[in-house]
């Protein structure tokens, strides 16, 4: 067993020479707690009383396999179940002190401080600019030169400024769908939020387009707390500090990245990453 | 080239070979009369709007080209001009636009946005079902309901208040009759609502969930996920739904015969009487003599409203044609 974990590693550092990105230790700031969170659609219960830190400015990758609910969970986090009928959450998930499945939460606010980037990117149909643009204006009144500067920080964070500073004004459909997701991702940034969620932000996209993403969560964990959903373990041995495997609705495990994937405590767990199902 | 096919496959068993050949008699007759159908539309088509053209020809020669703007209609000295009806036609479908895509988008917006799910269907079918009312019931409907409605309450109304305001209040100004050109639009404008309306609600639909969703992530409220984004994203097949309503509206006969209160006169208020293309010729056909001047003005009228409509109905199938191929 160990032997093959090794192996796995090995991969990992040849894979772009990132596997020893992720801290050491944990930040003991959550950022955002949840408490006995349950999750329904409708009368199906999907996620099992869920306790888990995210910790502030670290990456939290969650695995586990198709419908194991971390997808489900990561769509509480900005409340973007709300829009659904039919879908609710009971227990606590606190940010800020305050319990964020509130219904006298402003939803419009919340999500401003709490990012999400799409499975497949989603430029809107219309220019660069205003793609970015878009998203400040929701909730800030600039001028046109401060709009300017927070346009070119957003894309210059989100690595892109170098390949469409000359075609700001060009429609954004016309980039490559690497170029896109990086486009939503400063999108996402242009609104200064706190929290970053990622959806499998990479699973549409081919291997290069993947490590640039990659090398900028990375990045972008500096200033923004970060909770990504992945099916690669790669991804998440080698983007996530912080790893939480789901499985059938459950937390199975959390635990420092280098710790569950090299010595995970709980045996599903280790079936799991050691490739036997999912 | 079925032939070749299937000479092969039958040549080994004799038996097989009888039923083989009886298919290859039955493909090209099928291929013949699929074709011939296909080719009788597009024969349909042309016939139509040749002979048209050949019965206006002689009050197109009469009158040239001055035809399409002249205001004059008087069958005692044999003077036609399309001046007064083009403009009514036209003028009745645009108002009627104007009245009915706010409304529509409303529909469309709750019927993808708002409503609960039970309510979308009753609605949506509700919606739909306009449109399977017969025309003459709308005329009938106008003419002893809504243009009394009109006379008494609208139309004062609106004379009172915005008939003093500089710059448009020309247009809501004269006595109100009811019937005229105001009330047409109306009548016109809930009949084109449903085609409008579903037209809109169906590309709504058709924007991915995600793209929404990565609106509200940042932040949008309802309202504003459909401005930045649905709008956006359907403008072109929203604007190709409208002039489907448009192309339905010019040509609307019955409804409009009831409630224009056909006179040849262009008044500057909306209230006023008026024709359209459509009106007029179904007024006018049962006292035109065969071979006369005016029955070649009526035909010479329906060649132009034919164009007119086809432009229009064109422009919507090219705008909505991404719509339609998927």
């Amino acid at each position: 067993m160990s032997g093959t974990m090794t192996e796995q590693t090995g991969q990992n550092a040849s894979f772009g020479g990132m596997a020893a990105r992720s801290s050491a230790e944990l930040n003991k700031t959550a950022r955002i707690s949840i408490r006995n969170l349950d999750f329904y659609y409708g009368t199906n219960k999907a996620l099992k009383a869920i306790n888990i830190d995210y910790p502030e400015k670290q990456v939290t990758g969650m695995i586990g396999p198709s419908g194991c609910g971390k997808s489900t969970l990561l769509r509480i986090l900005n409340r973007m179940f709300s829009l659904y009928p039919g879908q609710r959450a009971t227990g606590e998930v606190l940010m800020d002190g305050k319990n964020i499945l509130d219904d006298s939460v402003d939803m419009n606010e919340l999500r401003s401080k709490v990012g999400m980037v799409f499975q497949k990117p989603t430029p809107f149909p219309m220019t660069i600019y205003e793609n970015i643009a878009f998203g400040i204006r929701l909730h800030e009144k600039l001028s046109r030169s401060e709009m300017d500067e927070r346009i070119e920080w957003a894309l210059t964070r989100a690595a892109i400024w170098g390949e469409v500073k000359d075609r700001l004004n060009a429609s954004a459909m016309g980039l490559s769908g690497g170029q896109q997701q990086r486009l939503c991702i400063a999108r996402t940034i242009a609104v200064r939020p706190e929290v970053i969620l990622f959806d499998e932000p990479t699973s549409a996209l081919d291997p290069i387009s993947t490590l640039k993403i990659e090398e900028l969560i990375d990045e972008l964990k500096r200033d923004f707390t970060i909770a990504i959903v992945t099916h690669n373990m790669q991804q998440a041995a080698r983007c996530a500090d912080q790893v939480a495997f789901f499985y059938l609705g459950e937390l199975i495990e959390v635990a420092p990245a280098a710790q569950l994937f090299t010595a995970p405590k709980q045996q599903k767990t280790q079936e799991y990453i050691t490739g036997r199902f999912g | 080239m079925s032939q070749a096919v299937a000479t092969p496959l039958g040549a080994p068993m004799g038996a097989k070979s009888a039923p083989a050949r009886r298919a290859n008699i039955g493909d090209p007759i099928f291929a013949l009369a699929c074709r011939a159908a296909g080719a009788g539309v597009l024969l349909l088509l042309g016939g139509i709007i040749i002979s048209l053209f050949l019965g206006g020809l002689p009050a197109f020669q009469k009158f040239g080209i001055e035809f399409l703007w002249s205001t004059e209609w008087d069958p005692v000295t044999e003077v036609f001009g399309a001046g007064v009806s083009i403009y009514g036609t036209v003028v009745t479908a645009i108002m009627a636009i104007l009245l009915a895509v706010p409304v529509a988008f409303g529909v469309a917006f709750t019927l993808t946005e708002l409503a609960p799910n039970w309510l979308r269907r009753p609605v949506g079918t509700a919606v739909e079902l306009l449109a399977a009312v017969p025309s003459i019931i709308y005329g009938m409907w106008g003419f002893f309901l809504i243009a009394p409605l009109m006379s008494q309450y609208v139309q004062p109304a609106l004379i009172d208040s915005l008939g003093e305001m500089p710059g448009i209040g020309f247009l809501f100004q004269g006595p109100p009759f009811g019937t005229g050109i105001f009330t047409a639009a109306l009548i016109l404008a809930i009949m084109i609502l449903p085609f409008i309306a579903a037209t809109m609600r169906d590309v709504f639909e058709q924007v991915p969930p995600v793209f929404k969703e990565s609106a509200y992530g940042l932040g949008c409220t309802t309202w504003e996920v459909m401005k930045g984004v649905v709008l956006p994203y359907t403008r072109v097949s929203v604007a190709g739904g409208v002039m489907l309503g448009l192309g339905r509206a010019l040509g609307e006969t019955m409804a409009v015969t009831f409630v224009i209160g056909n006179a040849n006169r262009i008044t500057t208020t909306l209230f006023g009487p008026g024709n359209t293309i459509a009106s007029v010729v179904a007024l006018e056909f049962g006292e035109s003599e065969a071979g006369s001047l005016k029955l070649s003005a009526l035909l010479a009228l329906g060649f132009i409203l034919f164009v007119i409509s086809f432009i229009v109905l064109a422009a919507s199938r090219y705008l909505l044609r991404s719509r339609l191929k998927g």
